[in-house]
């Protein structure tokens, strides 16, 4: 699904990724933990093109080809997605016209027609199901005047709409009550198949033991420095990440 | 040197002419028009409202003008078709500056409405024709009065309601159909007065059309009086073409517990200068000033707004946004008066633009100039480029750059066309705007006459 080979970017002049190496197999979800500032939303940003970040070396391959040199809406189209820490408001364009551009121009690429306005709405409507979502919200503008948790609930119904190949949820748990976290967790558990995959980025042990993640890493300082089952998470969990620090020759 | 000088020739030696071709009424203040335009000359740009649009320049190049009225033969009715979908209007035309007689359509009018020409009803036009648009302060109108010889007279009686749109068609033709030579290019000078007396009520639609690729110079002057409790809604819509340069000058009265609706719309168009000047001259009027402009290629886009609060209890809305791509100009100068005793003003001022490349420019200038000590009056302007967070959101989940960019913009300008009362030409201008930021609108859409 995902190589990704040393791999480093950098903002303006300040390097942030020194070296990222991973890879993802079809059907594996793949945690992120790690303190403050390692570059966990960064990698997920560099992955999907974000244009703020330059790659200054390394290769990452997306389904054997090479994502760095796709633009960020072909990379969506090949199946890449990212669910956004913090999901923009777009005033004036409604839920559903942003919804139908990303479906459409994704069929395009794929050589389809588009998508008839009555199959449309009935995805719609089957897929705001998995998050429990408003329907009212359909007519609003994209996030605008969202809850918190409404928003993290939009990312997780535009994932159900694109049926993405890799799924990148970039603390998505961050702000959702003990609810609104279930709701989301069993959304994404509900799109997992044997051939999609998931990178969850989190701060907590919470989410993960409900999205059952087969490997923990652990970023720091722009590096995995350490990679583990679930059980990584909960040790995180209780002892933080001094003892990693410690193990990795720092105190 | 100076561009006036041509006018004042071309007066000099054809006065007699305009006078045989013109109604009396018309004719009573040409004169006095014609002093008040030789002694101003076009303004130069240090004059404090054309700083942002050169009219010496514009009215330099060499017009021909129709001063013996002859008839362009073409049957706009045969011809034109507006496809403002569900939105059945009485349909008028004015060809380049004669207002079209020849066929209209078949009574909807309530008893007592005159949708016309200028030419008839003298008495009552003689009460209002030239008041409001004073010729001894603006040159545009002086000159525009000292030229016309035709225009458009909407009157509406005491408490009627006029359901049914009127739509005016404003047509430039230089060339007739199947000419065998060269015609020039063509000034024209449109002149609109509009009554509504007490408890009126009409809802006007203006669209500009060039149906030939002439250079067009077009003068406007809309004069409107709306009495008590009477309410007007005026839309005008540009969809001209790069080598057409309007300069229009609208004038409104509000009497007490009047409305007004105003939008000014430029989807194509060379040289636009819209102007307008509405004062509030009785207690609990309501006025909302809107106006949106997409504008690229060398285009230029100078509204020009006056919004005098003389009494009190009146409110006043103004939103006028521009999206500007390529080398195009904007300009936007509002000012609100609120004049000494105008107590309990409410007044609220937007303009907001987007620039789209480096050598777009827009120039915004809003203005409150208050003498009464009990009012709330805000202004605001903003000058910026598209959301980049929301462009790059939009592009993860699959939105090509290009679509996300014209998303961004269409619901930036949807703002101001979602505030239109009309509802069918609300839904038409939503999708005239998409086509126009797709670069699918050529000219007028649904206009035959220009392919």
């Amino acid at each position: 699904m995902l190589e990704v080979k040393n791999l480093h970017a950098k903002i303006g002049d300040k390097e942030i990724l020194k070296g990222i190496d991973l890879v993802i197999n079809d059907g594996e979800t793949h945690a992120i933990m790690g303190p403050n500032g390692s570059g966990k939303s960064t990698l997920s940003a560099v992955l999907v093109g974000n244009p703020l970040y330059e790659v200054t070396e390394g290769e990452a391959y997306f389904n054997g080809k090479n994502l760095l040199e796709m633009k960020p809406e072909d990379r969506a189209h090949e199946g890449l997605f990212l669910s956004f820490q913090y999901p923009v408001e777009i005033p004036g364009v409604s839920m559903t016209n942003f919804m139908k551009a990303a479906i459409n121009e994704k069929r395009k690429y794929q050589g389809l027609e588009p998508m008839n306005a009555a199959e449309f709405l009935k995805l719609q409507r089957e897929k705001r199901k998995i998050v429990e979502l408003d329907s009212k919200l359909a007519n609003r503008s994209v996030n605008e005047g969202f809850s918190g948790g409404e928003k993290k609930r939009n990312e997780i119904f535009q994932m159900a709409m694109l049926e993405p190949k890799l799924s990148i949820l970039d603390e998505t748990d961050s702000g959702l009550d003990v609810d609104a976290m279930r709701i989301v967790a069993e959304g994404v558990n509900k799109l997992q198949t044997p051939e999609t995959s998931c990178i969850v980025i989190t701060h907590y042990d919470r989410l993960l033991e409900m999205i059952r993640p087969q490997f923990v890493h652990v970023l720091y300082k722009g590096k995995i420095v350490k990679t583990g089952g679930p059980e990584l998470a909960k040790e995180i969990q209780e002892h933080g990440y001094d003892w990693i620090k410690e193990e990795i020759g720092e105190e | 040197m100076a561009s006036e000088q041509q006018y004042i020739e071309l007066y000099q030696q054809a006065r007699e002419m305009i006078f045989s071709h013109a109604p009396e009424v018309m004719n009573a203040v040409r004169d006095q028009a014609f002093e008040d335009f030789r002694q101003q000359g076009f303004p130069s740009k240090k004059v404090e409202r054309y700083k942002y649009t050169d009219l010496q320049k514009l009215f330099e190049p060499d017009y021909g003008v129709n001063l013996s009225r002859l008839q362009i033969p073409v049957d706009p009715y045969e011809t034109f078709r507006c496809d403002v979908p569900n939105l059945s209007t009485s349909l008028y035309f004015v060809v380049n500056d004669m207002f079209y007689t020849q066929s209209q359509p078949k009574g909807h009018l309530p008893e007592g409405v005159i949708v016309g020409s200028l030419r008839d009803y003298p008495e009552l036009i003689g009460k209002y024709y030239a008041k409001l648009a004073k010729t001894s302060e603006d040159a545009v109108t002086a000159l525009n009065t000292m030229l016309a010889q035709d225009g458009l007279l909407v009157y509406v009686p005491k408490n009627v309601k006029v359901d049914r749109a009127i739509q005016v068609i404003n047509i430039l033709k230089a060339t007739p159909q199947n000419a065998q030579r060269q015609v020039p290019d063509l000034m024209v000078n449109r002149r609109v007065l509009i009554i509504l007396e007490a408890g009126a009520e009409i809802k006007m639609l203006f669209c500009d059309h060039a149906a030939d690729d002439k250079n067009f110079l077009a003068t406007q002057v809309i004069e409107a009086y709306v009495g008590d409790n009477a309410s007007l809604d005026l839309y005008c819509l540009e969809e001209t073409h790069y080598k057409n340069v309007r300069v229009s000058n609208v004038y409104i009265d509000q009497h007490a517990n009047s409305r007004v609706n105003h939008n000014v719309i430029t989807l194509h168009n060379g040289v636009t200068r819209n102007k307008l000047d509405l004062t509030f001259s009785g207690e609990g009027a309501e006025c909302a000033c809107y106006g949106c402009v997409i504008a690229d290629k060398e285009q230029h886009v100078d509204n020009n707004t006056l919004i005098t609060h003389k009494v009190s209890h009146c409110t006043s809305n103004e939103l006028y946004k521009y999206v500007l791509d390529d080398k195009s100009t904007g300009a936007f100068a509002g000012r609100v008066l609120v004049e000494h005793g105008a107590q309990k003003t409410t007044s609220q001022m937007t303009n907001q633009n987007l620039t789209a490349t480096k050598e777009a420019r827009m120039y915004t200038q809003p203005m409150l100039e208050i003498y009464a000590d009990d009012v709330k009056c805000a202004h605001g302007s903003t000058v910026g480029q598209l959301n980049d967070a929301a462009l790059f959101y939009m592009r993860q989940r699959g939105i090509s750059l290009k679509e996300a960019k014209t998303l961004l913009q269409n619901a930036f300008i949807n703002e101001v066309i979602d505030k239109m009362q009309l509802e069918p030409l609300r839904d038409r201008l939503h999708h005239l705007v998409e086509k126009r930021f797709r670069g699918e609108l050529n000219k007028c859409e649904g206009c035959r006459l220009c392919k």
